[in-house]
């Protein structure tokens, strides 16, 4: 009946285990990535409307009532975060095409990408905490072969320490799930945040919840992001566009998740340290952002600081920043795909990262300058692009909330992306000419589809932000009002 | 039993968390397995091992033991016995390129 929500899950896994056995034919691993991509947008764009239409879906799989089996459960929030992440896996996918050396293709690199929007769908689309776990796993360990691949001395370093930090976070993650299990004595979402409301959240559930919340926090890089801009740093690329684009944002879902529908009732508490951790996270990330000169460090500080925007309008916990947290989640999916291609034209162009050695590229790549002028006013949130409608809504929600110094530290870390990207926008496309035609090392002019497909969608997002709003508010209908999706999934079975 | 269960989980966190903070990349590796082994250990400890009875006795049963945390132990075994493969690999990758299996010294590599 809804089994339309599992087709995000299960598209991107047959082709990509069709792609393993097509190891050598690399031209019909491009197709059949690209057909893959395009069905799960399709399907995604049919949940989303049939959600729209009929209210939240849910499937219980295998045929087991809600709280006994596993089901997945469609709310307008995954709906769309499957949407964003299946349109910004296509373009960084184009990117893969041109920008990936020839090792890397032979050895899977596509079927990697599609397991990892599996695992990212997954996450998204389960309603079972168990699950949530094996979802991250799938979607981890494609991102641990992901960022290893090509073996260069950097990459094995970095992913060492990445493949370590998340495991021993995955380690956390199931003692935080038998904890929960024991107390609760349940693993479905809805069935825990019924059960956790009739109990009463006391002081052992909320320490529980600071559990998922250092498990959530490490993996999406709010506060405890140390690892984080290394590993950026370390793949080519089309993968660091991918993990830039989709990786936090599954700890940012999970936290959303966990925090609106199970641990709720103790805001005071919780909801206060989440503030704490974004503010230190926008602060330290636009630090780190305005305080490097290599490209690649700065756009992965550029992602540190969006998490904590988002997780700023995600610790409010009011109607308002909901819709706005999310609404700047999709366009940062979308933003951050565009300026880690962008930016990964503008390294393979020069050879370099160090931006000091940038210069005078507008003479020759007049479009790649213009989209990465564009991409940037996008992430800093300059109208009309969709990064604007977001930060407006979340800053006006602050501001009504009184959290005046929050807000503020809000609009001055924007500024200080602002910067910190248009920094790379001068030293590379400004100044004089110092390299002929011949002496650059790429044309960059695989950038150019994906980078304007991107910029398109953006545009879209900003100048038809009334009718994206019509969705986002609906998610956000849900986040604050838990007892919707409780109903939905636990009526079906009863 | 659970006690002790629960005693012997926490012996294998300290004794994990001892080796992830050596420098040796077989030790963190060692280490970080322990960990899992504490998870499970800890999983089956605090839902309970032993209630009378097996788990599935019809629905009549006056006593049974809840075979949930069984299920999710076999399926974190299978994740964490995958990664430790992984990490093995990988790590001994990393020394063959490296030519070095101490954390302190990776620093000292330039990047490319």
């Amino acid at each position: 009946m809804n089994n339309v929500l599992i087709l995000p899950i299960v598209i991107p896994l047959l082709a990509g285990m069709f792609m393993i056995l097509l190891r050598r034919h690399v031209r019909i691993q491009q197709g059949l990535s690209v057909v893959s991509l395009l069905c799960t947008i399709v399907a995604a764009a049919s949940i989303v409307h049939r959600i729209s239409d009929q209210g939240i879906l849910v499937l219980d799989v295998g045929g087991w009532p809600a709280p006994f089996g596993i089901s997945l459960v469609g709310d307008m929030l995954s709906a769309l975060l499957v949407l964003a992440a299946a349109f910004a896996c296509l373009t960084c996918l184009l990117y893969a095409f041109g920008a990936t050396e020839k090792t890397h293709r032979l050895h899977f690199v596509f079927a990697f990408i599609q397991f990892l929007l599996c695992g990212v769908n997954g996450s998204f689309l389960t309603g079972d905490m168990f699950n949530l776990f094996v979802f991250f796993e799938v979607m981890l360990i494609s991102s641990y072969v992901l960022l290893s691949l090509g073996g260069r001395k950097t990459q094995l370093r970095e992913s060492i320490q990445y493949v370590m930090i998340n495991v021993i976070a995955s380690t956390l993650f199931v003692v935080a799930i038998a904890y929960l299990y024991s107390i609760a004595g349940t693993l479905n979402m809805a069935h825990l945040s019924e059960r956790i409301a009739a109990i009463g959240q006391d002081g052992l559930l909320t320490t529980v919840s600071f559990l998922f919340l250092t498990v959530f926090g490490l993996k999406s890089g709010l506060f405890l992001f140390f690892w984080l801009p290394n590993s950026y740093s370390a793949p080519p690329p089309a993968v660091a566009a991918l993990f830039a684009a989709l990786l936090t944002k599954v700890g940012i879902y999970a936290i959303i998740r966990t925090f609106t529908l199970i641990f709720y009732h103790e805001p005071r508490i919780t909801h206060t340290v989440i503030l704490a951790m974004a503010a230190l996270t926008m602060l330290l990330g636009a630090l780190g952002a305005v305080s490097n000169w290599g490209i690649k460090k700065i756009l992965a500080y550029n992602v540190i600081v969006a998490v904590g925007f988002i997780l700023f309008g995600v610790g409010m916990a009011t109607f308002e920043s909901f819709t706005g947290a999310l609404f700047y989640l999709l366009h940062d999916m979308l933003a951050k795909a565009l300026i880690y291609i962008l930016g990964g034209a503008i390294i393979s162009i020069f050879g370099s990262d160090r931006l000091r050695k940038f210069s005078g590229l507008l003479l020759y790549r007049p479009s790649l300058g213009w989209l990465f002028f564009v991409a940037a006013l996008a992430l800093a949130g300059v109208p009309p692009l969709s990064g604007f409608v977001g930060k407006v809504i979340i800053l006006r929600g602050g501001i009504a909330e009184g959290r005046i110094v929050l807000s503020a530290i809000g609009i001055i870390t924007s500024l200080m992306v602002l910067y910190s990207v248009m920094k790379v926008f001068i030293h590379s496309f400004w100044g004089e000419t110092l390299m002929s035609e011949g002496d650059q090392k790429a044309t960059g002019n695989v950038a150019l589809l994906p980078g304007f497909l991107l910029v398109g969608l953006i545009l879209a997002m900003g100048l038809g932000a009334e009718w994206v709003l019509g969705y986002v508010k609906q998610a956000a209908e849900v986040m604050s009002h838990p007892s919707l999706y409780i109903e939905a999934v636990l009526k079906q079975a009863g | 039993m659970e006690t002790f269960l629960t005693i012997i989980s926490g012996v294998l966190f300290t004794v994990g968390t001892y080796l992830i903070l050596n420098k040796n990349l077989l030790r963190i590796i060692l280490g970080i397995s322990m960990f899992s082994h504490a998870t499970h250990l800890l999983l089956m400890a605090v839902n309970g091992v032993k209630r009378g009875a097996a788990p599935l006795l019809g629905e009549k049963a006056a006593s049974f033991t809840d075979p949930l945390p069984q299920a999710l132990i076999l399926t974190s075994i299978v994740i964490s016995f995958a990664l430790t493969a992984f990490l093995l690999v990988l790590g001994y990758r990393t020394y063959v390129e490296l030519k070095r299996d101490f954390l302190r010294k990776w620093k000292d590599q330039p990047d490319e």
